[in-house]
């Protein structure tokens, strides 16, 4: 026990005096056990591994407030704020946290389940058990995992039956109002994608203004037999935002799941993103970007678990660090005894365009089994010396030089993503966090 | 009227002295070779003249079209009406051809202060000079050079030449690593953009390139200096004899500024 709980675990208990008891008796008692948790162990230190180049010092000294749900239900939002081009299926939208249902259309067509959360318990909780009161149980999950399992009074649950296919992406956006400084937000997400069936959801975090907020999301998938899941998760919250996440799929037989990130708003983000292969033929991928500026400071963990046989997994991650911002990766691939005839591959490349700038990158490779073809990589650089004089000796500017070949540079991680518009949507939004604005040149 | 004036050229790379004093004047459709054993700075010029980092101009004056050139960055050069042909040309991937051949002419144009090309008058004026080059525009959708053969790589410096249509080109060892068909190719390519109003540099070890493409006047590059200079008669006595008969007619020169002789 802490002697004296920092002022962020102080305000989160406080914060957690405040939410009227859910009447479900199940949820309620994991809802304090998880806060005690947090109040015995307070936020993970340096010395912790896994957050070594991530300090939470700072961020231990801020209180937040619980967002306040009257506001968060009234306040006036612009739904351009996260218009997607290529994504014009259901919507299911939060802001500060809170569902708000005349922003959202749920739905998603036959055989699609989609619901808040608060809704979602209301109707059956006894589904909901497992993830909700047992899933994150002591030292299985850290300080935030723990917070947002105390905190997260709402969320997705989304369900596509046996064989049924979600048509047009299906659209999860969290706003950030930028009405209510100092607050959290916590949001629980629960994805299932059931036998043979087909979906593509796309995860997408705006904000409104620059009010500083934290927000934490603790994601569950689960992609069936045969299923395939397409996940794109968009991360353009305002440069004052505070947002760590954690999200876990679970692939089971010859089903495949793929992953397209990008990564370029917010102050302090992490990401944690654990995939396990589950059964025979199960495959993974993942490609992701983060371009980050000023001080900007993200962390992405990647764990790909192999823990059955002829698994797959691929991941291409690229990050980009200008100013005084610091990027972390570290990607790690864990292949389980017996899980004979896997494949997998991680590369992550990195530039820095600044002196100032630094990125930490580490691979890891854990092998059990026999017949694994495994290969990963990190590299980190700078923009090629040779390849700017080339741009520039045609007259190509210094800086419009630097974007093309950043932009050039990103171009593998988002190629691979079938959505046209949506694509090319991305590849605009990277631009504008670049010096100028070739956006064309993604061939 | 000159358009190329370098006069009494110093240049120092990595602290050594490179280029001791070079001087060169170039009229305006003239065609002029710079031949020279290897190392005596061939290609330092073609890249002190094109802006690249690392070259340090300790003395002498370059003037372009009635500017100070060396006080330009190297994309004011290419606007002005300068093209290097590169001797390397580098791979780019991830940036498509046609993108980065717009970028740069419209680049160009803008800083000229004309107006920018659209895709479609763009494309029109590519095509017209893929047709002149008869290059395949299979070429415009790959990325910059990438898995180019040597011949493709120096075919398309050629044809950015023949979009970008510079005032002065300076081709640096563009024959190097060409066999004979892809040397033809790419004089025919020289030649086609040859006009009274374009002038080219055409820096080379070998006196074959210009068996194709005839220059006006070739100069000897030696020690940091033009040593010699005369007409096409002069490349291939240079052919024949080497470079070792300059030592009788420059003492200054040491062995070892003639120690490259051509094949």
């Amino acid at each position: 026990m802490n002697p004296a709980p920092s002022p962020f675990v102080r305000a989160a208990l406080d914060a957690a005096a405040a939410v009227p008891p859910s009447g479900i008796a199940w949820l309620d008692a994991a809802r304090r056990e998880n806060l005690d948790t947090l109040a015995e162990t307070g936020l993970p230190e340096a010395r912790n591994e896994a957050w070594k180049y991530t300090s939470l010092r700072a961020l231990s000294q801020r209180a937040f407030a619980l967002a306040d749900a009257g506001v968060a239900k009234s306040v006036v939002v612009d739904p351009s704020r996260y218009a997607l081009p290529g994504v014009d299926g259901a919507r299911i939208v939060f802001v500060d946290g809170v569902f708000r249902a005349d922003l959202s259309s749920l739905d998603a067509g036959e055989g699609v389940s989609l619901s808040p959360l608060g809704v979602a318990l209301a109707a059956q909780p006894e589904p909901l058990r497992f993830a909700l009161a047992n899933r994150y149980r002591r030292g299985a999950a850290d300080a935030f995992a723990h917070l947002n399992a105390a905190l997260a009074v709402d969320g997705v649950v989304l369900h596509v039956a046996g064989n049924a296919t979600i048509e047009k992406p299906l659209h999860i956006v969290h706003v950030s109002s930028g009405t209510q400084a100092d607050t959290a937000w916590h949001v629980r997400v629960l994805i299932d994608v059931g036998q043979g069936a087909r979906a593509d959801v796309v995860e997408h975090f705006v904000s409104q203004g620059d009010a500083a907020q934290l927000g934490t999301v603790v994601t569950d998938v689960v992609v069936r037999d045969g299923a395939v899941l397409g996940m794109v998760l968009l991360q353009d919250a305002s440069a004052t935002t505070t947002l760590v996440r954690r999200s876990h799929v679970r692939v089971e037989a010859a089903a495949a799941a793929t992953v397209h990130a990008l990564e370029l708003g917010g102050a302090l983000v992490r990401h944690e993103l654990t995939t396990e292969l589950v059964g025979d033929g199960a495959r993974f991928d993942s490609r992701g970007v983060f371009a980050l500026s000023g001080r900007q400071h993200t962390d992405t963990q990647l764990e790909v678990r192999h823990n059955a046989r002829d698994t797959a997994s691929d991941a291409l991650w690229r990050g980009i660090a200008d100013g005084r911002a610091r990027g972390v990766f570290r990607g790690a691939i864990v292949v389980a005894e017996g899980a004979d005839g896997s494949d997998a591959s991680l590369s992550n490349k990195n530039l820095l365009l600044s002196a100032q700038a630094e990125i930490d990158t580490k691979p890891e490779l854990e092998i059990y089994a026999d017949e694994v073809k495994a290969a990963h990589g990190a590299t980190i650089g700078q923009l090629d010396e040779r390849s700017l004089f080339y741009l520039r000796s045609r007259g190509i500017p210094l800086a419009q030089a630097r974007s093309l070949l950043t932009l050039a540079f990103c171009r593998a991680a988002l190629e691979s993503l079938p959505n046209e518009a949506l694509r090319e949507h991305l590849g605009d939004l990277l631009v504008g966090h670049l010096p100028t604005s070739p956006s064309e040149a993604l061939a | 009227m000159h358009m190329l004036t370098i006069d009494n050229l110093h240049a120092r790379v990595e602290g050594k002295e490179i280029l001791k004093g070079l001087s060169l004047a170039v009229k305006p459709g003239e065609v002029h070779a710079i031949m020279g054993p290897n190392g005596a700075g061939k290609s330092t010029l073609a890249n002190v003249l094109s802006g690249r980092d690392g070259y340090e101009v300790t003395d002498g004056s370059v003037n372009f079209d009635g500017r100070d050139l060396l006080a330009l960055e190297p994309e004011e050069r290419a606007a002005v009406g300068m093209f290097l042909a590169f001797q390397y040309p580098v791979e780019i991937p991830g940036v498509n051809n046609t993108y980065f051949l717009r970028a740069a002419l419209n680049a160009q144009r803008k800083f000229r202060g004309e107006e920018e090309l659209d895709s479609m008058r763009f494309l029109k004026l590519v095509r017209e000079k893929l047709k002149v080059m008869q290059i395949s525009d299979d070429l415009l959708h790959r990325a910059v050079n990438e898995g180019f053969s040597g011949g493709e790589k120096k075919r398309n410096e050629i044809f950015q030449m023949a979009v970008l249509e510079p005032k002065l080109a300076i081709l640096d060892e563009t024959d190097s690593g060409l066999d004979i068909d892809a040397l033809k190719q790419v004089a025919e390519g020289v030649n086609a953009l040859r006009s009274p109003d374009r002038s080219f540099l055409i820096v080379t070890h070998y006196q074959r390139l210009l068996d194709y493409i005839e220059p006006d006047f070739v100069h000897v590059l030696a020690g940091g200096r033009i040593v010699e200079s005369g007409d096409k008669s002069l490349a291939l006595k240079l052919e024949e004899q080497g470079y070792a008969w300059l030592a009788d007619h420059h003492p200054e020169l040491r062995k070892a500024d003639l120690a490259g002789a051509p094949a």
